[in-house]
């Protein structure tokens, strides 16, 4: 096999890498700060790839232009969500939580089953089959597109919380809880204001990954998983390990596909999740526990 | 042995169960064909959701990979049955020793590698998923076109090879059903359960006090990952079919373990009661969408939903311990008759 097809697949695994990297920081924002697990993450992604298909069929608005609207739409999700369901949910033990969640998601998949059928889903964009080709790889226009934005909305997030006085504060919470309490912060409102922003997160990455992919309501929990997989990768709870792990995960999916079978390649990716449990069970990038 | 069994439960729990299981047995000469499968089902889950609970609800270890241990079971069995013929008698064995030494293996790479809590459960899905799509690229196996077993002839029971009527399945699971809840009674009251049960509370102070965490963690995983397995190998002789995609899918991991944790994580009859209010609700709510005439795919699941997240919300604990406690079975009355 010529050098050239691996990196060529290798390029295009990583463009997509960016886009499971935005979709996991979601997971793990959510994480780092509330300590839940939002086992919903893959759903919630499909409300917001619907939400584009929607806009784009009846409007021809483009995914790419509506990501910020489609963001904020799934960012007063996340934090009703949280103020009104899984805020009482904290201190209750881990199996609990995810039942909540599971109950959600198992509603999330079945109401846009019932709007929407089961059948697949699409967007057509104008620059679908453009390419550029820089040297001997051949770049898809809509992934270069795709990744660039996932990259532009990680960028918006960490600015966020690095230079922002409530992200300082969200950044609080995480580190010390009780401190944060200490000190006067309104922990309930920045939990839901966190919780809005991983949704917020993964309400862009469907925007992007709508692009790339049909839709359909049984995506959901396959998403779920992905998430799972990119974040627990990279670190649980760290920011730049979530994008590391996304494009981690991109390029060993697009490489196993391509030297396998397409349809083993999620075991390369749970085969590297199993890897990473063992040898550094907080993932590349996450701190220690000790 | 009768004696030490029912040491400690109260009179009425003796009763209730006893008329439960009489109930049970009466059931196939009366049950229409559908309710009988429907029983069934609701045996089936609280079987399966018996085992599970035995490692989380007892020891503390959070499983969402129990489909893992159902597929095996059912693929060795069903596997060893279509190529040579084996009796799912002795299939069952092997279910068992494939399940059990996968359990073993992804307890001794978790217990000793320090895997716990969220990373514990997601290992557990990760091996699921990994065998899903393994299994859906094993020809010998079917692949994912899936293994099919030659359907059973309704017009005799064959126990020996596990071929016949519902009835005969109904009275299979209840079997399976009632062994699984007495084991569990009797290891409760043995010394690894109270071993379990003090893992499950602290770890920390378990091990201060001597008990092996890993040795007894071990124990656990592989008893559930045995006993799940059976259930495996009677789902496959009674569907007769088995795909990748179907049997090890998160989806069944996750329905497996609503049974025990809407009953009662951790109760003996948690699993049982979920599994009857689950399935009993999942049925009603197919005929309620039938009979108002909105029966489009998805709005049973819906409501399915809606009723998980109410249960969630109001009953932490599950059904079973506010019910125990109403019919004073619950474990403060139970010591407080044991004692005296």
């Amino acid at each position: 096999m010529p050098a050239s097809i691996l990196v060529n697949v290798a390029v295009s695994g990583l463009l997509t890498g960016f886009i499971y990297g935005l979709m996991a920081l979601g997971l793990s924002v959510i994480f780092g700060v509330v300590r839940v697990v939002n086992f919903a993450h893959g759903e919630m992604m499909t409300i917001a790839m619907y939400l584009a298909v929607v806009l784009f069929s009846a409007y021809h608005l483009d995914p790419l232009l509506m990501m910020l609207p489609i963001a904020a739409v799934l960012f007063a999700l996340g934090y009703v969500m949280q103020r009104g369901l899984i805020n009482p949910f904290i201190a209750r033990p881990e199996h609990s939580q995810f039942m909540l969640l599971v109950a959600v998601a198992l509603i999330i998949v079945n109401s846009l089953l019932l709007i929407f059928g089961p059948d697949a889903r699409s967007v057509q964009t104008s620059y679908a089959y453009d390419s550029f080709q820089v040297g001997p790889i051949i770049i898809d226009a809509t992934k270069l597109y795709a990744a660039a934005a996932a990259a532009a909305v990680a960028a918006g997030l960490f600015a966020f919380f690095r230079y922002s006085l409530t992200g300082k504060a969200i950044r609080a919470c995480a580190d010390n809880y009780q401190g944060a309490l200490v000190v006067g912060l309104d922990v309930t409102r920045l939990y839901a204001l966190t919780f809005g922003l991983g949704a917020a997160c993964v309400g862009a990455a469907g925007c992007i990954m709508v692009l790339l992919l049909d839709v359909t309501p049984a995506l959901g929990p396959s998403y779920t998983l992905l998430a799972f997989v990119v974040v627990i990768t990279g670190g649980l709870g760290s920011m730049p390990g979530a994008l590391l792990g996304g494009m981690l995960i991109g390029v060993t999916e697009a490489l196993a596909g391509l030297l396998f079978t397409p349809s083993a390649k999620s075991m390369f990716a749970f085969g590297m999740l199993v890897l990473v449990l063992l040898f550094r069970p907080q993932g590349i990038l996450g701190k220690s526990a000790s | 042995m009768r004696e030490r069994l029912l040491e400690g439960v109260p009179r009425q729990g003796v009763i209730l169960l006893s008329a439960l299981l009489a109930v049970l047995l009466l059931v196939p000469a009366v049950a229409s064909d559908y309710l009988l499968t429907v029983g069934i089902l609701i045996l089936y889950f609280a079987y399966v959701g018996q085992a599970w609970n035995l490692m989380m609800g007892y020891a503390g270890q959070l499983s969402l990979g129990h489909a893992l241990y159902v597929g095996l079971g059912a693929y060795a069995a069903a596997a060893l049955y279509v190529h040579f013929g084996v009796t799912p008698w002795i299939g069952l064995w092997a279910g068992m020793a494939i399940a059990a030494a996968a359990g073993g293996g992804i307890g001794y790479l978790a217990f000793r590698f320090g895997v716990a809590g969220v990373y514990f459960a997601i290992l557990t899905i990760a091996f699921a998923e990994f065998a899903r799509l393994g299994f859906d690229h094993w020809p010998w196996v079917g692949g994912s076109a899936g293994l099919f077993l030659p359907v059973a002839n309704f017009a005799n029971n064959d126990l020996v090879n596990l071929r016949g009527s519902p009835t005969m399945f109904y009275y299979v699971m209840l079997t399976m059903t009632a062994a699984a809840f007495v084991l569990c009674h009797a290891l409760l009251r043995s010394r690894a359960g109270y071993y379990w049960l003090a893992i499950r509370e602290s770890p920390e102070a378990a091990q201060a006090l001597g008990v092996d965490l890993f040795r007894y963690r071990m124990y656990v995983v592989v008893l559930s990952a045995a006993m799940t397995s059976l259930g495996g190998v009677v789902f496959a002789f009674y569907y007769n079919n088995l795909f990748p995609e179907q049997v090890f899918h998160i989806s069944r991991s996750i329905e497996l373990i609503l049974a025990p944790i809407i009953g009662g994580i951790g109760t003996l009859f948690g699993p049982l009661i979920g599994a009857f209010l689950l399935t009993t609700l999942a049925e009603a709510l197919g005929e309620a969408v039938r009979a108002v005439g909105i029966d489009v795919p998805g709005v049973k699941q819906v409501f399915y939903g809606v009723c998980l997240l109410l249960v969630v919300m109001f009953l932490p604990d599950g059904v079973w311990p506010p019910l125990a406690k109403a019919l004073k079975l619950d474990r403060r009355s139970a010591d407080r008759s044991s004692e005296r």
